[in-house]
């Protein structure tokens, strides 16, 4: 490892932390697994995979209706993951966590179920520039669908969002601001509380995608003051296919269902249907019971651990990668913020990022390639793809100087 | 796997020194094609005499192995019918994906044998295949920016 001060820098126990994760034991190619991938998917500790497994085991019936014990048992197991998850990020009150498939679901509910019905031709629902397509593409569509524009704030060279230039596009017709927390492509950490209270002082809906977000820094909804919050499951080490909208009550109250079906009801005639009450109202079919289960057990995980710490070491690995590659000629890192969290996009002159990406793999090291569902932002720096290096607490310095070893192979190799 | 299979010298010769790279103009077909999963653009030109390309051309952005396939195959095929360049579309497709392929009488197209041990760069090495099989069709001219290979 290279030579910097560390001395100062929190104790994070970080082999101790690996240990709770079996994946890191693998070796790829002959190589140990250096997973930094996480801003796709992070890695499943095993207290989650022990959840899910116990309860597939010994839990498993459909929730809320049954009078037997696995249903009791089951529809325990999962309102207490929500209940995890009401304190894990502040809300106000169970009715305000709804369980979805994750992030891009929230993100498409709220476009349909709150802003639909609101929105009408000439109105604005303003986005950033470095915005995932799952908090475009919902928007765009909601924008056919009623007439209203999609209004797009500018970023700067170094993947900025400045507070002038967004809150310059906030109109009287603007009905809904939304933006990323952190920004999956770039790794920019946006003002958004600011962002938030400017939005509210015009009486704008705000809505957050925290998917990038939550697993780096302590999410408290309430002090962030907007209206939605959305994120994934299985980027905060819990599994795929479950996801988080928070909503503030008085809102997500007013809001008509999304989809129709079981659990959504409290009585249905062929002439009127009553719906049922919050979180219900959004969560029509069998939910993913496993998965909201395994999403508690992650927070719970996350729970017990120095999470203060393990902030402090990923903001370190941020900044010990970025010292690394900055020094490798000819490499040039996208995304320069002031503010970033835990991820580093770059490319190489001569070596592209898929090339990379296969011959880092031959060194067990798995990097993100391609255009990571970000394509304006790629645009913007006239890319057709970056190389991402992602990183969580259970990520080493020395696994950053393999993949500082690797990229001058790559090199060497196209050289 | 071996790295050095996937980059052989002759794939990276090619994509240092791309051939037949540029616009051609006048062409009878003009197609874009597009690798959504990674973003690589390649543009096809041809120029045919009758059922025979003239003439081939091919530009655009993308990884060692779609910038050396693409500058492969343009060598292969100038000069070919239509028909045979199709057939040859094949047997590079099966060198692609079937490891008991034969590589003999491929040439240089051997070269991408290494490929097949990389399933997620299969498609890097076939996109400009896809996108002259989309340029050959008639009627000429022909215009099209949409041959994807998902």
């Amino acid at each position: 490892m290279k030579n910097i001060a560390l001395a100062n820098e929190p104790r994070f126990d970080v082999m101790s932390a690996r240990d709770d994760f079996p994946v890191l034991a693998r070796v790829i190619h002959g190589k140990p697994l250096a997973y930094l991938d996480n801003g796709a998917s992070a890695q499943r500790p095993r207290a989650v995979i022990d959840a899910v497994n116990d309860y597939e085991r010994h839990h498993h019936a459909n929730i809320h209706r049954g009078v037997h014990t696995l249903s009791q048992e089951a529809t325990g197991l999962y309102e207490s993951a929500r209940d995890r998850l009401v304190r894990f990020i502040g809300a106000r009150s169970r009715h305000e966590i709804i369980f979805v498939r994750g992030a891009t679901e929230a993100i498409n509910l709220v476009a349909q179920s709150y802003a639909r019905p609101l929105l009408q031709s000439g109105d604005e629902i303003l986005i950033t520039y470095l915005e995932h397509h799952a908090n475009i593409v919902p928007w765009q569509l909601v924008c056919e669908q009623t007439g209203a524009k999609l209004v797009v704030a500018p970023m700067d060279q170094r993947g900025e969002i400045h507070m002038a230039a967004v809150e310059s596009l906030m109109s009287d017709r603007t009905r809904l601001f939304a933006c990323a927390h952190v920004s999956n492509a770039l790794g920019t950490v946006l003002p958004v509380k600011r962002l938030i209270a400017a939005a509210k002082a015009r009486g704008i809906a705000t809505l957050v995608d925290g998917a990038q977000a939550v697993p780096h820094m302590p999410i408290d909804v309430q002090d962030l003051g907007c209206d939605f919050y959305t994120f994934s499951g299985h980027k905060l080490f819990g599994p795929t296919g479950i996801g988080v909208l928070y909503g503030r009550e008085a809102l997500l109250e007013r809001m008509p269902p999304w989809q129709g079906g079981g659990d959504m009801i409290l009585a249905v005639t062929f002439g009127k249907t009553t719906y049922n009450s919050l979180p219900y109202k959004f969560e029509a079919g069998t939910p993913n019971i496993s998965g909201a289960i395994g999403l508690g057990a992650a927070i719970e995980f996350l729970g017990r651990m120095d999470l203060e710490g393990a902030h402090a070491h990923e903001h370190a690995l941020l900044a010990y990668a970025t010292d690394v590659l900055s020094e490798i000629e000819s490499l040039r890192i996208i995304g320069t913020a002031p503010d970033k969290a835990s991820l580093v996009s770059f490319v190489v002159d001569g070596v592209h990022p898929h090339d990379l990406g296969t011959i880092l793999d031959e060194d067990g090291i798995a990097v993100r390639t391609g255009h990571h569902c970000a394509m304006p932002v790629m645009d913007y720096f006239k890319l057709a793809a970056t190389a991402r290096a992602s990183f969580a607490f259970y990520n080493t310095f020395e696994e950053i100087d393999r993949l500082g070893a690797g990229i001058l192979r790559a090199r060497s190799i196209f050289a | 796997m071996e790295l050095d299979d996937l980059y052989r010298d002759v794939i990276l010769d090619h994509n240092r020194r791309p051939r037949n790279f540029g616009v051609l103009e006048p062409a009878d077909a003009s197609v874009e094609g597009f690798n959504p999963m990674c973003g690589d653009r390649l543009t096809v030109r041809l120029r045919m005499a009758g059922q025979t390309i003239a003439d081939i051309r091919f530009e655009g952005q993308g990884c060692a192995i779609s910038t050396a396939s693409a500058s492969l195959m343009t060598e292969a095929v100038k000069g070919k019918s239509r028909a045979e360049a199709l057939a040859l579309f094949d047997r590079v497709h099966s060198l692609l994906t079937d490891d008991d392929a034969p590589s003999d009488e491929l040439g240089k197209l051997a070269a991408l044998s290494g490929v097949r041990e990389f399933p997620a760069r299969v498609k890097c090495a076939s996109l400009c295949w896809h996108t002259l099989a989309s340029a050959l069709q008639p009627p000429h001219p022909r215009q099209l920016a949409a041959v994807s290979t998902e």
